[in-house]
């Protein structure tokens, strides 16, 4: 509790500016949603035969997942306000088309008739009979409506958009309840609030709702003006991932060692690319094999100053199957240093984008580094089981043991691929189910081995020392042995578009600290 | 005046009216009487075009009303409905303003006219600022006619206006009602299907049977000579028409 009240007090001009957006994103579509709705429900109250398909179509968008329905925005609208704006707007409309249509199609025929017969044009039947007995049928519709968007907001924390959405989703992917709390409570709080607010305003007289509902009318643009509120805007604009914001060792760790100071947009780790290439953010971060800085043509900048922890790939091996396989061992290091940045990044490229299996892609790479050997057709009794986890480059790295070890040796290969995260991996080969598997230095040191804050604060941030330490304690704890680094570091990195590098002369974080400040 | 000619209205294939022709004088009160279903509600509603017609013609003071734009043919027509027909977010006040705001009347003609009414139709002064849920249904009865009587239109269509009333309730209000000069000069047309109200209040009776009139007459020409043994049986049901 106290954690939460602290972790809230130091983030209190973030936690505003994340309310104020929140506020001004809500209020925005949904005075947008009053705009075409009102209208729109009017007009199917006057020809019914339109109501079945207009409700229909709205209704049928309400029923698209709200995660989804941003995926189909994002090609059209890129990402940012106008995806979550037009996602909001969209889930609002049903609720305001629908009971404008209800209210005024319940008005009572007989005081329909009468306001006619008594001479009222059909202007006046509707601005002076028809709405104001329908206003507490379409308030009602606004209370949903804006319930249903103060809870959709959130997710506009996906497309860098900003709102609460931010802590609650960064503070899922760092499993930090404190931060989740943080936007997830003034978010109920700011739901509820307006559901009060606007139930006692429907609870109101019809005389007096009029009056409610003007003063709301007019207090939607002002709430609006929220969203454009000036934000702290930076020469170069930085989008990063949820998790990255948060975890120690991601930007706080980039403050600390390099005193950058930006005004991030959080965004999908998955939408970041998208965001870079069509140039909404300038720098992402991200990690430094990912095929997608090939595809995107994007630049890696050098952290000369460690900031972000090694992550070098070697492969774990039990020390019982080492002592059984001698030759397993010697064969596993032949690839020493032969995967590179650049060769990794490239070999992920060609998976990932170019959709050539990890098979071919691997057996061209160890043709290219003179590794490959066809396997001897031979009896093969004794087996190895290797694991990896779900995702390309594990699944390539896998295809690159599985041929290297049976071309060199008599070895039959057992692929377990898709053990899920490290945990699992890690589980898996110290209970023997699994022999080997490529595990990260970073990981190694920071999921399973969990040094305390003032051990992690002595060592330095190197590669070699990181390795040093890593092999060392898996050795002493688990009997684990990691062979030699591979020669690739997949760690966290800030990117940015070669082009835009090159042209303003940046390339390592300190150019870019110093650009920032000039 | 009205002059109905030839007058017929179709309702997809039935025939609700047929073939109707009526002259009502200037200042006369006309009853439509007859069972339910006979077209009463349907014919008067063509008078101000809630209705149109499928064949035929209307004059009212001697201009075809398909001639005029409705709503102000309307605003010249009063109009009172069962239960009065008010909008339940007006208040009495607004009510019987309504029409004159329609016709860009002064507050202060209105305020006057709005005196004068509710004197004539005695509603208390406090009731001005009540809405129709608080009233009793022969208050919402008269502010029905208060409203539709406000701008002095020289026609008045009711179409039963008393319906709602219990017996007792029914006889005062109307007798309050058709005792005001206000109506004397007025061209009414009322829609009832019943006797005694139609006896007493009427110059004259058009009965109507299956869309069609059966006979039009004096309550007493009706009583005397009866033109079919329908409009006999129809005045003769009747055992309240003894109290009268
Ligand atoms: N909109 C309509 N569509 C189809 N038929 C209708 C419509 N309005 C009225 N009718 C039919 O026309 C006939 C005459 O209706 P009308 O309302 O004129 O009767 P009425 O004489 O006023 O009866 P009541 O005394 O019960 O009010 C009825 O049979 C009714 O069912
Ligand atoms: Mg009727």
């Amino acid at each position: 509790m106290t954690d939460f009240l602290t972790f809230v007090r130091e983030h209190a001009d973030k936690l505003l500016e994340q309310t104020l957006t929140h506020i001004g994103l809500t209020a925005v579509s949904l005075l947008l949603a009053l705009l075409l709705g009102v209208p729109l429900g009017i007009l199917i109250s006057r020809r019914s035969r339109l109501a079945g398909s207009v409700l229909g179509i709205a209704g049928v968008l309400q029923t698209v997942p709200s995660v989804a329905l941003l995926g189909f925005l994002i090609p059209v609208l890129g990402i940012g306000v106008g995806p979550a704006l037009m996602a909001l707007f969209l889930y609002a409309l049903l609720p305001i088309i629908r009971n404008t249509y209800v209210g005024i199609t319940e008005v009572d025929a007989s005081v329909k008739e009468a306001a006619r017969g008594i001479g009222m044009t059909n202007r006046q039947v509707l601005t002076k009979v028809e709405l104001p007995l329908a206003l507490p049928v379409i308030f009602a519709g606004v209370r949903t409506a804006t319930v249903i968007n103060v809870g959709v907001a959130t997710l506009a924390a996906y497309v860098a958009a900003g709102g609460l959405g931010e802590f609650i989703f960064s503070g899922i992917a760092l499993s930090n309840v404190n931060m989740m709390m943080a936007g997830a409570i003034p978010a109920a709080l700011l739901a509820i609030g307006f559901d009060v607010a606007l139930a006692s305003l429907q609870r109101l007289s019809v005389r007096k709702l009029r009056i409610g509902a003007v003063a709301f009318i007019a207090l939607m643009p002002f709430l609006s003006a929220f969203y454009w509120l000036p934000i702290q805007q930076d020469k170069l604009i930085a989008g990063f991932a949820h998790e990255f914001y948060g975890r120690a060792d991601g930007y706080p760790g980039l403050q600390k060692t390099y005193g950058l100071n930006l005004h991030p947009r959080l965004i999908d780790q998955n939408l970041m690319y998208e965001a870079i290439r069509s140039g909404q953010v300038d720098i992402i971060s991200g990690y430094s094999t990912d095929g997608r800085i090939q595809a995107f043509d994007l630049l890696v900048l050098a952290d000369n100053r460690h900031a972000f922890p090694p992550y070098d790939a070697a492969p774990m091996v039990r020390q019982v199957t080492l002592n059984r396989f001698p030759e397993l061992g010697q064969t596993l290091n032949l690839l020493a240093g032969k995967l590179t940045d650049s060769v990794m990044t490239a070999l992920n490229y060609q998976v990932d984008y170019e959709k050539q299996s990890p098979e071919s892609v691997a057996r061209t790479f160890l043709t290219r580094v003179g590794l490959y050997k066809r396997p001897e057709p031979r009896q093969r009794s004794e087996t190895v089981v290797m694991g990896s986890k779900v995702f390309t480059e594990q699944y390539i790295l896998a295809e690159i043991y599985r041929q290297l070890i049976e071309g060199q040796t008599s070895l039959r290969v057992v692929t377990k691929t898709g053990l899920g995260g490290t945990q699992i991996c890690f589980d898996a080969l110290r209970t023997g189910a699994i022999d080997f598997y490529p595990e990260y230095t970073g990981t190694g040191l920071l999921v399973i081995l969990q040094p305390s804050a003032h051990t992690l604060a002595n060592l330095s941030m190197q590669s070699d020392s990181i390795y040093d330490y890593v092999q060392h304690q898996f050795h002493q704890q688990y009997q684990l042995n990691w062979l030699k680094p591979l020669g690739f570091n997949n760690s966290y990195c800030l990117m940015m578009r070669r082009d835009q590098a090159k042209q303003l002369g940046i390339k390592t974080i300190e150019d870019l600290v110093n650009y920032m400040e000039r | 005046m009205i002059e109905i000619r030839n007058l017929t209205k179709r309702f997809a294939s039935y025939t609700a009216v047929f073939d109707l022709s009526l002259t009502i004088a200037q200042g006369e009160t006309l009853v439509l009487l007859g069972t339910s279903g006979c077209g009463k509600t349907t014919t008067l509603k063509m008078v101000n075009r809630l209705i149109e017609p499928t064949s035929g013609s209307i004059r009212v003071d001697g201009v075809d009303v398909m001639k005029q734009a409705a709503f102000e043919l309307r605003r010249r027509i009063g109009y009172v409905i069962q239960d009065g027909g008010l909008f339940p977010h007006y208040t009495v006040a607004e009510a019987i303003a309504t029409v004159p705001k329609l016709l860009d009347w002064g507050p202060e003609m209105i305020r006057e006219r709005t005196n004068e009414l509710i004197n004539k139709l005695r509603l208390p002064q406090t009731l001005l600022a009540r809405y129709p849920a608080e009233l009793s249904g022969g208050q919402r009865q008269r502010v029905g006619l208060a409203r539709a009587l406000a701008v002095r239109p020289s026609i008045v269509l009711m179409d039963e206006p008393f319906g709602a009333l219990d017996p007792f309730t029914r006889r005062q209000v109307r007798r309050e009602l058709f005792g005001l000069n206000e109506l004397r000069e007025t061209t009414v047309v009322l829609v009832t299907h019943d006797v005694s109200e139609a006896l007493e209040l009427a110059d004259r009776i058009a009965l109507m049977d299956a869309g069609r009139i059966v006979q039009v007459a004096t309550p007493d020409a009706l009583l005397t000579s009866p033109a079919s043994d329908f409009v006999r049986d129809f005045l003769d049901d009747k055992p309240h028409r003894l109290h009268d």
